[in-house]
């Protein structure tokens, strides 16, 4: 499955909620507002196991919009958004956390 | 692939909506198929044709006609969820008529239908992919 998040994590709790469920191989992207948690300053440790994993993606124009390019942790990839249809290709059903 | 999107959320005040055509515009630029996008909620005010953004900002109305989606009969498939759009003010033709309006606003590109079509879209879909705030 492919989890969609787009909320900073200081502005709701649901990258915490998608971290609660997630199995062991699903990825996440962040995207909008989500892009905060990719962040090295703002990652959970359960994110940044998922990222170790390279399980964790962040849309590169939500991450440049809000001027944290170089702020991004090394492990989470960045996708253009012919990358985020390329995940949702990859990752069959898509839950999109809101 | 066979792809449908659903949007919750009007334009300029979230950025689902912009989110959702970036996507969709990708995705057609690799050669998968929008089967439909299914507009929800506060999603129907994407659909109003009399949208008039100042001219230095981007046209989400105009944006998501230029993607031209429709079926093999040549109907739109940008779909806006009926009691949705009753309730907002967002009218066609037909509506403003059943109901004694005296306009109408739903852009040609879109059409008014039931909440059936997300089901269908759904089912007749490989993915559905939804987008809200």
């Amino acid at each position: 499955m492919l989890h969609t998040v787009n909320k900073s994590s200081f502005e709701r709790n649901s990258l915490q909620s998608c971290l609660n469920t997630i199995d062991d191989t699903s990825v996440i992207l962040l995207i909008e507002d989500g892009v905060i948690s990719a962040a090295n300053n703002a990652n959970s440790s359960m994110l940044a196991d998922l990222a170790a994993q390279g399980r964790v993606f962040a849309l590169q124009g939500d991450v440049d919009a809000r001027g944290i390019s170089s702020k991004v942790a090394d492990n989470i990839k960045l996708v253009d958004y012919a990358g985020f249809v390329d995940l949702v290709e990859e990752h069959g059903t898509t839950v999109s956390w809101v | 692939m066979k792809i449908s999107i659903q949007i919750n959320e009007g334009p300029y005040q979230h950025q689902a909506s912009d989110t959702a055509y970036q996507f969709a515009k990708a995705a057609i630029a690799k050669g998968h198929e929008i089967f439909r996008v299914f507009f929800y909620h506060d999603g129907v005010d994407n659909a109003s044709r009399f949208t008039i953004p100042p001219q230095d900002d981007r046209n989400v109305v105009s944006n998501w006609a230029s993607l031209d989606i429709k079926n093999a009969d040549g109907e739109p498939e940008l779909v806006v969820c009926v009691a949705a759009a009753l309730r907002r003010g967002m009218l066609d033709e037909g509506e403003a008529g059943k109901n004694g309006v005296d306009g109408n606003n739903i852009h040609p590109a879109f059409r008014i239908s039931g909440l059936g079509q997300l089901i269908e879209a759904g089912i007749q879909s490989d993915r559905l992919v939804v987008f809200g705030d």
